[in-house]
């Protein structure tokens, strides 16, 4: 028996290796994904003041800081007991859904792409947006386009591209001012433009993949995310829903305060990521998937009129069912980026963001306080515990990528039994162990707080879990 | 003009830098040409490759993994840039030192794990983190140093252009610790 190992997971954002055993007849039996990297934040916010938790814990994640400001200040307004303002909401709402936007685009042109133009098997020194960039460089520019744009809004609205400052305890620190939001808008036809190009690529080439399809990742599993009391699709406010594989509803209208009844947290020894679970079934029965699929399952519609016309066609690849190919995380990602279009435009557009009023003040009157939104990547959860001064005592922050921790275990394995194959170990079954990865779009650098990932190299490691052979894959 | 091997890593750092270096946006493609991109998150490669002209680091080193990975890095290449502040002086990732490993591994998986078997921290497969996080000079030699978080994309830009071109420049005007 012997393992593989894979590191580093490459063109994912964060550090991972993934270890593949092989039993005596060379057949799969295990394989994990382990999460390198431990920065501690729960521990080091220790002693600091409310107010700094915002700017601080958005050095988390670099690829969406945005969420982790979010659900921090949010977390910050619960401890001050007030409501922000509704310009101010509307402003976090857009800066949120720009986020959302340019990391999808991230994931899709600039990490996955490559696998979708060249093919799983193609030389790996082809696997990469550089090479895009020479062979298909209008599709290049596209995602690079789409990804600025939402930098940009980002930036103009927040102060800064990557952690910005402009969310706050109470609101926000800038004004929609109508020059930007004017600038905006005569960028949305050419974004929804790239973004349908998007759509169309992925759905016509979605044929190829048909074995990938089948098996990155499908297996029944629970499904968790945040959504509006009318079952519409939300990112930045709302309450949790849980479904079950079938699509029936196990828990609707949960607070986010309440998370910890229904979520718990296992540590295991090989990885620095935490598996959280759905506390009723237990570890690790209560496995659940959260982001963008996730979303899109869980969510009756929408809300704007393109992103709802495509979601009947997601919906009915499995009958109105929960779609469980976790394959197609990278076509729910494509809806949503439509979806994040339409809503930056609707918000842009509503009277009530261009209002000066967009801080409210209050001092601590709770001493713990829940933030919670949906990050790109699924539901994120920032839990304060604070003195009467406002000064931090404890902190738990669970993660979007960490809730996918089972799951993206269980794919690995899946995909590791499917592909690999003891006698002829190659590079295209390799890569597509890392790819069903890719799927998640796991944010490892935020995901271990942040742990990262090593990359990936391939560990095999016989029946006695000893390493007997590490495949660097030059 | 001959291109020029280029590496880019991310060790205990938030990826705020290798996403900054994306928002070069369309330069990105202007200065693709001047590049072989041989090692990084955004391809293929496992292995650090030799005879690297420019190894571009991000993030501090905490683990006994980013140390091996920062003595191989310098060993394989000519001119090393440390991005960020991270990897200048520790910053955030250093913050740990506060309290120490010990405390900060104990929070995480004990006070704040419903469930851990062993009762033991991470300790298989994964790296096993160092008592103290240091800034990337702390180990080895680094060559420039370009402070920022994360080093916003134009002093990204100007600094690998001013590189690939073997000239000198600065980057007062482009960046400041915490920009």
């Amino acid at each position: 028996m012997k393992t593989i190992t894979i590191a580093p997971v490459t063109r994912i954002e964060g550090h991972a290796k993934i270890t593949i055993d092989l039993d005596k007849a060379g057949k799969v039996s295990d394989a994990r994904l382990h999460v390198t990297q431990y920065r501690g934040f729960e521990k080091f916010c220790e002693g600091r003041f409310y107010t700094e938790m915002p700017s601080l814990t958005a050095r988390t994640c670099g690829i969406c800081p945005v969420s982790h400001v979010i659900a921090s200040s949010k977390a910050c307004d619960v401890l001050l007991s007030l409501t922000p303002p509704q310009a101010a909401l509307n402003i976090r709402k857009i800066i949120n859904l720009a986020q959302l936007l340019q990391s999808h685009a991230l994931n899709f042109y600039h990490l996955s792409s490559p696998d979708f133009v060249y093919g799983f098997d193609a030389l790996k020194e082809d696997r990469n947006i550089f090479k895009l960039m020479q062979t298909h460089p209008q599709m290049a520019k596209d995602g690079i386009e789409l990804r600025a744009f939402g930098q940009k809004i980002i930036e103009l609205l927040g102060g800064k591209k990557i952690h910005p400052e402009g969310i706050i305890p109470g609101g926000v620190s800038r004004k929609l001012e109508d020059d930007v939001k004017k600038n905006i808008l005569s960028q949305i036809p050419r974004a929804m433009e790239i973004a349908k190009s998007t759509l169309k690529y992925f759905k016509e080439n979605m044929h190829k993949f048909q074995k990938e399809i089948d098996t990155f990742a499908v297996f029944p599993s629970l499904f968790m995310a945040l959504v509006n009391k009318d079952g519409t699709l939300e990112h930045y406010d709302g309450v949790l829903r849980f479904i079950d594989s079938e699509g029936n509803i196990l828990e609707d209208a949960v607070d986010p305060q309440r998370y910890k009844e229904f979520i718990g947290e296992a540590a295991e020894e090989d990885s620095y990521l935490k598996s959280p679970y759905y506390k009723p079934l237990g570890y690790p029965d209560g496995m659940y998937r959260v982001g963008a699929l996730a979303r899109l399952n869980i969510a009756s519609s929408c809300g704007t009129p393109l992103a709802d016309e495509e979601l009947k066609n997601f919906k009915a690849l499995n009958g109105g069912k929960p779609v469980l190919n976790s394959f197609y995380y990278h076509y729910a990602r494509i809806i949503e980026i439509i979806y994040a279009i339409e809503k930056i435009e609707e918000l842009l557009n509503d009277e009530a963001s261009l209002s000066e009023d967009i801080k409210a003040d209050g001092k601590i009157n709770k001493t713990v306080g829940v933030g919670c939104s949906e990050a790109p990547r699924g539901t994120l959860f920032h839990e304060y515990r604070v003195d009467e001064n406002g000064v931090i005592e404890k902190v738990n922050l669970i993660i979007a990528t960490g809730n996918n921790n089972l799951a993206m275990n269980a794919g690995v394995k899946q995909v590791a039994a499917a592909f690999v194959d003891a006698n002829d170990i190659t590079d295209g079954a390799l890569n597509r162990v890392e790819a069903v990865i890719r799927c998640f779009d796991p944010c490892l650098s935020c995901s271990t707080h942040a742990l990262g990932i090593v990359s990936s190299t391939i560990q095999l490691r016989d029946h006695d879990k000893k390493i007997i052979k590490i495949i660097e894959r030059n | 003009m001959t291109k020029i091997r280029l590496a880019t890593i991310w060790l205990d750092g938030c990826s705020g830098c290798h996403m900054s270096f994306l928002d070069m946006d369309e330069r990105l493609i202007e200065l693709a040409p001047y590049f072989d991109l041989v090692y990084s998150p955004y391809v293929d490669a496992k292995e650090f490759p030799k005879e690297v002209d420019l190894s571009i680091v991000e993030g501090a080193v905490s683990s006994d993994h980013d140390l091996e990975m920062i003595k191989k890095i310098r060993a394989n290449s000519k001119t090393i840039l440390a991005l960020g502040d991270c990897a200048v002086t520790g910053n955030v990732s250093a913050l740990k030192n506060l309290y120490g490993t010990d405390a900060v591994l104990q929070r995480g998986y004990f006070e704040l794990a419903d469930i851990n078997k062993n009762k033991r921290y991470p300790s298989q497969i994964v790296p096993k983190l160092l008592d103290k996080v240091i800034p990337l000079h702390e180990a080895v030699k680094i060559d420039y140093f370009l402070p920022g978080c994360p080093t916003p994309a134009d002093a990204v830009y100007e600094t690998i252009k001013a590189l690939i071109e073997g000239r000198e420049i600065n980057v007062n005007e482009l960046t400041r610790f915490g920009k």
